[in-house]
């Protein structure tokens, strides 16, 4: 059976298994037999939800040493396993690191790569969606194995069963992973939401929440729906939400299943980031705000009375 | 300090843009040519640290004929000197390519940083910094929303999901910023007249000692089997706020099973 990486993404609070592994577990069982590469801790732990995926081995990068050097020790470990095991694709998640860490591997190897898929077929077929989401592409790797990044939210992640067994990798950083080091990590973010570029649902405000203070209204809905906050780069250049929370062709791409757009008339910079959500809910007061073409639900109303009402409706119903 | 600063012409930001039928590579003709946005950052921020600890910026560039204008541009912005990097047998190069044509051209020029803006606006691969820096086996020090240096040491905050990762290495290196690292100048009338007299060496594929038959569309490593436009959404429903507009919503995200 042909052997296909997995690069594993965990939880940056917890250090658990996030869906996106799961996600890459479901589309990589078309392409052969997925196992998986785990960086830090807790992989024996993870090992028996990535066998409920279908992976049959997790290979457990441990050491403090591999962990403080940025995507280099990825790329060795990664190289390594490729020539190890033969195995026939790789798949990773489209964040920095894991873009950047396939891009090296793909110059490494010679391999070519492709980014951002968000659906990838059994002859390695991968669709991409371009443009800010205007044009579909579908694309192969043409040498080497296949290289590809995959959007968070392309799949849906499907249970396969199996006996995942729990391999140790004995490392040490190269010589060129040492050439940087992590010193310290910080925690920048307001804690306690999902993940913006993985979450199910994503509530974001634009200029028409008129300032920091207006954001309020916009946390307190995502709360209500456990979703994560975004916002337009008109907010973020205003300095009203943080520059983290950018949603748009400059910023984070979403592909939620909910998305609820408040006061954001849907300029192409920022469509290009959200176009792909499945299902997209517009408040604007203008009702000439092209973001209502792609609306499935739209109000044309402010804001500010609408939204604090959806809140109120959502909690009642919860309660 | 010698520094480099390589930077894309992309069609205008918010410009649609589409994939030529003949050959499915980018239209380019079919929208005005820009300096890519996230590389103007990287242009200021090459020119903070040139100004701050002295040195000399060179654009690099590899773009068809027309990318001279986007040469032009970052050094009506300051930069000293430019490398166009031009030639026919370059269209339709996969980042692979891109990335060794770009390394051939930085090699051996005694540069201690190389900048890169973290992607460009129409292909959005963000792989470009990571590969030179794995060709050139110098320091990946990317996505980086500050930079300081003190002598052959620099630090930079790397954009995480959760924050930010302070990440240390040293010259060479291979530096790629995100927007808001600081705010781009714009060229003075006097930036712009200076820039015309300003050295650009326009260098082919063969100059750099490469194969033109390694780069190009023929030699990519990935190839675009089809594609097409995005069918339209169907309209969906708007309604005017009476009072009422946050509980349609909510009758509406019951109806789709969200709440």
């Amino acid at each position: 059976m042909t052997t296909v990486l997995v690069l594993a993404e965990r939880d940056s609070s917890n250090g658990t298994v996030k869906k996106t592994t799961l996600e890459l577990l479901t589309l990589a069982r078309r392409l052969g037999e997925p196992q998986v590469v785990w960086f830090g801790d807790q992989g024996s732990e993870a090992a028996s939800v990535l066998g409920e995926y279908g992976a049959s081995a997790v290979h457990v990068v441990g050491g403090q040493d591999m962990a403080d050097h940025p995507v280099v020790p990825i790329v060795d470990v990664l190289q390594d396993l490729v020539a190890e095991l033969d195995a026939k694709a790789v798949l990773v998640p489209s964040s920095a690191d894991g873009k950047e860490a396939a891009g090296r591997l793909a110059v490494r190897i010679g391999s070519g790569v492709i980014t951002d898929a968000v659906d990838i077929n059994e002859s390695g077929v991968a669709t991409q969606s371009v443009f800010g989401g205007s044009t579909v592409v579908h694309s192969t790797v043409t040498h080497g194995i296949g290289i590809y990044t995959v959007r968070p939210n392309s799949v849906a992640p499907a249970p396969a069963p199996t006996t995942c067994t729990v391999v140790d990798v004995d490392t040490t950083a190269s010589e060129a992973a040492k050439t940087a080091r992590v010193v310290e990590r910080t925690v920048a973010g307001k804690g306690g939401r999902p993940e913006l570029t993985e979450a199910a649902v994503v509530v974001s405000g634009g200029r028409g929440v008129g300032g920091a203070e207006g954001f309020e209204v916009i946390e307190k809905l995502a709360d209500s729906l456990g979703a994560a906050v975004g916002a337009s780069r008109a907010a973020t250049d205003a300095g009203w939400y943080p520059h983290l929370y950018q949603v748009g062709q400059t910023g984070k791409t979403v592909s939620p299943q909910l998305y609820i757009a408040n006061g954001i008339s849907g300029a192409i910079q920022h469509r290009a980031g959200m176009q792909t959500s499945k299902v997209v809910v517009v408040v604007n007061k203008d009702a000439e705000a092209p973001l209502f073409e792609l609306a499935d639900f739209g109000v044309v109303g402010d804001l500010f009375e609408v939204v604090p009402q959806l809140t109120d409706e959502i909690d009642s119903r919860s309660n | 300090m010698k520094i480099a600063v390589c930077v894309k012409q992309v069609p205008d930001t918010w410009a649609e843009k589409t994939l030529s039928a003949a050959d499915s590579t980018l239209d380019r003709a079919a929208a005005d040519g820009v300096l890519n946005e996230l590389d103007e950052y990287a242009v200021e921020e090459a020119l903070q640290v040139a100004e701050a600890h002295g040195g000399e910026l060179t654009v690099v560039s590899m773009g068809p004929e027309r990318a001279a204008e986007t040469v032009r541009k970052a050094l009506s912005m300051g930069a000293d000197a430019g490398i166009h990097i031009v030639d026919d047998s370059l269209h339709g190069s996969d980042a692979i390519a891109t990335s060794a044509v770009l390394a051939a051209a930085l090699e051996g020029r005694g540069f201690d940083l190389i900048v890169f803006g973290s992607e460009s606006t129409d292909a959005r691969m963000s792989v470009i910094p990571a590969m030179v820096a794995e060709r050139l086996g110098i320091a990946q020090l990317t996505f980086a929303q500050r930079v300081s240096l003190s002598g052959s040491d620099v630090t930079i905050e790397r954009v995480t999901d959760y924050g930010f990762d302070t990440v240390t290495g040293s010259t060479p290196a291979v530096i790629s910023v995100v927007e808001k690292i600081n705010e781009p100048r714009y060229p003075s009338f006097k930036g712009i007249m200076a820039a015309k007299k300003k050295p650009v060496d326009t260098v082919t594929v063969a100059d750099l000692g490469l194969e033109a038959a390694t780069v190009g569309q023929a030699a990519a490593w990935s190839a675009v089997e089809d594609f097409a436009a995005r069918p339209p959404k169907p309209a969906g429903t708007v309604v005017t706020d009476e009072g009422d507009g946050g509980s349609r919503i909510a009758a509406y995200l019951t109806e789709q099973k969200f709440i």
